[in-house]
C-alpha cells in the first residue's frame, strides 16, 4: 500500500455520517455572503444596497492577480452591506441578501444530465474557472485559476486529485465520490485538458473501500486516470505527503508542487470545475458534513454559501446537551467556532460537534523530552524546538529551523503526552515570520 | 641555585617582551570613550527596562552623551531626580518632562460583557488574539491573559480576579512602556499622570459601530460624539466610532464624563461630587 514516508499518526476515524445521502439544505431567510472568501487580494464589490440579484449574478469581481470572483448564491434583495461576524468572532465585510424565491440566471444549466463532451480549449477553460469564482475546496480557498497558470519554464506532468479525506469525522468528499462520480471524472478530464497533462491520479484512503471500488470501475472508462488506494494514515491528504505517496517525488522546502511537475486539487474542486465549465454554474454551494458523537442528525448537506450556521443546527433539532465545542472543518485542522451566528463560506466543510469531555484540552505539564512530536511530524521538523522558540518570541530562529514548512496538521499536538500547545505556538511563529518576510520584501 | 636564576630570568624576559607588545597593541587599537558615558550610566537606575526607547541604560547614556542635550531624553524609571543628576553630570540643564503612567483602556472584563465562548487555549494574549475575538465577542477588548503582567519588571500590573482585567499600581508604574508593546491589541497607553494624579480617559478601544459594540459590552464607547460636543478645549477626537481624549489638551473639567451615556469615560482620583458623596453617606448609614 502506498503512503508517505516519515511521521503521521492515526486518530480515531469516527466517520458516522458516511452512510447518509447528500441532502439539499433549504434556503435561509437571509443569506450573509462574505465579500472575500478566498486567499489573496480583496475583490471589488459590484453591488449596492437595495439592488435585486438573481442566483449566479456577480457580486464582487477579482481585479488583482491572486483573487476570485464572488457570485450571488441567492435571489432576492440586498438589504445591507455591512460587517458580519466570521467563525473566529472577527468582523468582515459581507453582503446581506433577503432571500425571495429561487430565481437563477438563465444561462445556468440546472438539469441533472451529464455533459461529457468538452468543447473548450485550455485557455478558455482557465478563463471559465476564473469567471466562475472557483477556489480550492480543500480548505485553503486558493483561487484555482491561479494554480492553473503554470509559470514559464515549468511543466505539469501529473494531476493529482485529493480524495483522501484523512480528517476524522468528515465524509463530504466520500459522499460526493459515491453520488457525483461521473461529474468528478468529467471534471478531471477538463482539468487535464486545462493543464495539458496526460496522467491523473485519484488518491483515496483504504478506509473507503466502496469509493475505491466505484471510482476504479469508472476509471476504466476514462483513459489515463488512475485510482490509487492509500494507507489510512493522517495526514495522507496533505499536499506534499500525497505527492510523495503517489509519485515518490519530494517537494523542496518552501516550493510549490509544480516544482516536481504536480498539480494537486481536491475532489470537490473537480466537481465544481465540471459544473462551472459544462453547466455554467458558479461556485455558490458546497457539500458539508454535520456530525459529532452525540448528534442525532448525521448529515451530508448541500448548502448554499452564506447560510448561517445556527440555521443549519436549529433545522436539525439543535445541539445535544453535553456539547462542549463546535468546530468548522475536521478535528485535527479545523477551527473552533466562536460565534454560531457566522455564515458558511465557500470552503466550510463541516460543523463538528464535540462533547464536553473531549472538548477539554489536556492539562499542560512539562515536556518529557520523549520525542513523540518529532516522530510523528510528517515534515520532519522538531515541533518542540519550534514551540520553544516561539514561546520566547524568537521568530528569526524559528524561521531558520524551517517553521514555515509546518503544514499545521496537528499531529504533534495530538500525540503530545504532556499536552504542550505545540501547534498553537508554531502557528503564531509562522504568522510572525510571514510578517517579517513582508517587511523584508518592502525594504 | 643556577636553575632558579634561569627560571626567574626567562620568566622576567617573557614578561617584559609581552608588556612591550601589549603596550604597542593597546596604543594601536585604542578606542576613545567619553568618560562621561560611565558617569551618566552610573547616575541611571540600571534597570535596563528599555522605557527610554534604548536597549538599556548604557545605550541611553551613550545616546545622551552623543546628543549633548536632554531634549526628548527621559528615564521614566528614575524620573525627575535621576534626570537632574544626569544633567549635572553633563553640565547642562534638565528638561522637565511630565511623569506618565500606563492606563488600561478596556473596561469590559467579566463584569460588563457576557462570555459567549470559553477560551481553553494557551494562556497568552498573543495566541488568543490570533485565535478568536474574545470571550465576550469584542474584537478589540482585553483578553485578560496577562501578557502585560508577565512583561512588567516593576510588578506594577496585576490581574483583578473579579473583573478579569489588568490593573495598574500607580505608585509602582514607571511608564517604561513594556506593557504597551506587549499588548497585542494596543489597549494600554502611556498618559500624563496629571495634576494630583487626576486623569480622564476613554476606557475603550473598540472601533465597531455603536450598536454592535454595545451589544457585546455595556461600557463600550459607541462613538456618539456627546463628549466631543461637551468639550470646550477641543481635546476630544472621534475616529472609527471611538472617542479619544488628548491628554495634552485636556483640562480635567470632567464635562465629558457626565455626558457619556455608556460610562466609557473614566475619571481617576477625583474627589467625589456632592451628590455622590451624599449617596455614599446614605449607603454607609443604611
Amino acid at each position: 500500500m502506498k503512503t508517505f514516508q516519515i511521521g503521521g499518526t492515526h486518530p480515531e476515524e469516527n466517520k458516522f455520517a458516511k452512510d447518509s445521502q447528500i441532502e439539499t439544505f433549504p434556503l435561509p431567510k437571509q443569506g450573509v455572503v462574505f465579500v472575500n472568501q478566498h486567499l489573496g487580494a480583496p475583490s471589488k464589490l459590484l453591488v449596492e444596497k437595495g439592488q435585486k440579484v438573481k442566483v449566479g449574478e456577480l457580486l464582487a469581481k477579482a481585479e488583482a492577480f491572486i483573487c476570485a470572483n464572488l457570485h450571488s448564491p441567492y435571489s432576492g434583495t440586498i438589504s445591507k452591506i455591512d460587517f458580519a461576524i466570521d467563525i473566529s468572532g472577527y468582523k468582515k465585510q459581507a453582503i446581506f441578501i433577503d432571500v425571495e424565491g429561487d430565481e437563477w440566471l438563465e444561462d445556468i444549466d440546472r438539469t441533472k444530465d451529464i455533459i461529457r463532451e468538452i468543447k473548450l480549449d485550455s485557455k478558455q477553460i482557465i478563463e471559465k474557472i476564473k469567471e466562475k469564482g472557483i477556489v480550492g475546496l480543500g480548505g485553503a480557498a486558493f483561487p484555482t485559476h491561479v494554480k492553473y497558470m503554470i509559470p514559464e519554464g515549468k511543466k505539469a506532468e501529473f494531476l493529482i486529485i485529493n480524495a483522501v479525506e484523512c480528517e476524522p469525522y468528515l465524509t463530504s468528499d466520500y459522499r460526493a465520490m459515491l453520488e457525483h462520480t461521473e461529474e468528478a471524472f468529467v471534471g478531471i478530464e477538463i482539468m487535464k485538458r486545462a493543464l495539458n497533462v496526460e496522467k491523473a491520479f485519484i488518491g483515496i484512503e483504504d478506509n473507503k473501500p466502496e469509493a475505491i471500488k466505484l471510482m476504479t470501475e469508472f476509471s476504466k472508462k476514462y483513459k489515463n486516470t488512475e485510482v490509487v488506494p492509500l494507507k489510512t494514515k493522517y495526514p495522507q491528504g496533505a499536499e506534499k505527503q500525497l505527492i510523495f505517496a503517489i509519485t515518490k517525488r519530494e517537494v523542496p522546502s518552501g516550493k510549490l508542487p509544480i516544482e516536481v511537475g504536480c498539480v494537486v486539487n481536491n475532489l470537490g474542486t473537480s466537481i465544481a470545475i465540471y459544473q462551472a465549465v459544462q453547466k455554467n454554474k458558479p461556485l455558490i454551494d458546497n457539500i458539508m458534513t454535520l456530525t459529532g458523537k452525540n448528534v442525532k442528525a448525521q448529515k451530508n448537506l448541500l448548502v448554499r454559501v452564506g447560510t448561517p450556521l445556527n440555521s443549519i443546527i436549529d433545522y436539525f433539532g439543535g445541539l445535544p446537551e453535553d456539547t462542549g465545542k463546535l468546530i468548522s472543518g475536521g478535528p485535527m485542522m479545523g477551527k473552533a467556532i466562536s460565534d454560531i451566528n457566522a455564515p458558511t463560506t465557500k470552503t466550510t466543510s463541516s460543523i463538528l460537534v464535540i462533547n464536553q469531555k473531549e472538548a477539554k484540552r489536556k492539562e499542560i505539564t512539562n515536556c518529557l523530552r520523549c520525542g513523540k512530536c518529532v516522530t510523528v511530524c510528517p515534515m520532519g521538523l522538531e515541533p518542540i524546538l519550534l514551540a520553544q522558540l516561539s514561546e520566547n518570541r524568537r521568530w528569526e530562529d524559528a524561521e531558520k529551523e524551517f517553521a514555515m514548512d509546518c503544514i499545521e496538521c496537528g499531529c504533534c499536538l495530538f500525540t503530545c503526552p504532556a499536552g504542550r500547545p505545540l501547534l498553537d505556538t508554531i502557528r503564531v511563529a509562522k504568522s510572525n515570520i510571514g510578517e517579517l518576510r513582508r517587511q523584508r520584501a518592502m525594504k | 641555585m643556577l636553575t632558579f636564576s634561569y627560571a626567574i630570568l626567562v620568566l622576567t624576559l617573557i614578561g617584559i617582551i609581552a608588556a612591550i607588545i601589549l603596550y604597542f597593541v593597546a596604543q594601536k587599537f585604542k578606542v576613545f570613550e567619553d568618560p562621561r558615558i560611565d558617569l551618566v550610566s552610573e547616575a541611571l537606575p540600571g534597570a535596563n527596562c528599555g522605557g527610554c526607547g534604548h536597549t538599556g541604560c548604557r545605550a541611553f547614556a551613550e545616546a545622551i552623551v552623543k546628543k549633548e542635550s536632554l531634549e526628548g531624553m527621559n528615564c521614566p524609571v528614575g524620573g525627575e531626580l535621576t534626570m537632574s543628576n544626569v544633567a549635572s553630570v553633563m553640565g547642562i540643564e534638565a528638561v522637565a518632562t511630565l511623569p506618565k503612567v500606563a492606563v488600561i483602556r478596556c473596561n469590559g472584563g467579566k463584569k460588563n460583557t457576557n462570555a459567549k465562548v470559553n477560551y481553553d487555549g494557551v494562556k497568552d494574549c498573543l495566541y488568543a488574539h490570533m485565535t478568536f475575538s474574545s470571550e465576550g465577542g469584542c474584537p478589540n477588548g482585553c483578553l485578560g491573559l496577562g501578557n502585560c503582567v508577565t512583561v512588567c519588571q516593576f510588578d506594577a500590573i496585576y490581574i483583578n480576579e473579579e473583573t478579569g482585567l489588568p490593573e495598574v499600581d500607580e505608585e509602582k508604574c514607571v511608564a517604561c512602556g513594556a506593557c504597551v508593546t506587549a499588548c497585542p491589541r494596543k489597549i494600554i497607553e502611556l498618559r500624563n499622570k496629571g495634576i494630583k494624579n487626576r486623569r480622564i480617559f476613554v476606557s475603550c478601544v473598540n472601533t465597531e459601530k455603536g450598536g454592535v459594540a454595545k451589544k457585546n459590552c455595556s461600557v463600550a464607547c459607541i462613538g456618539c460624539g456627546k463628549c466631543k460636543l461637551a468639550c470646550k478645549f477641543d481635546a476630544i477626537t472621534i475616529e472609527n466610532n471611538l472617542a479619544y481624549i488628548d491628554y495634552n489638551k485636556c483640562k480635567l473639567c470632567r464635562k465629558c464624563a457626565v455626558e457619556c451615556p455608556t460610562g466609557a469615560i473614566w475619571e481617576i482620583n477625583f474627589p467625589l461630587k456632592k451628590a455622590e458623596k451624599e449617596a455614599v453617606l446614605e449607603e454607609s448609614q443604611a
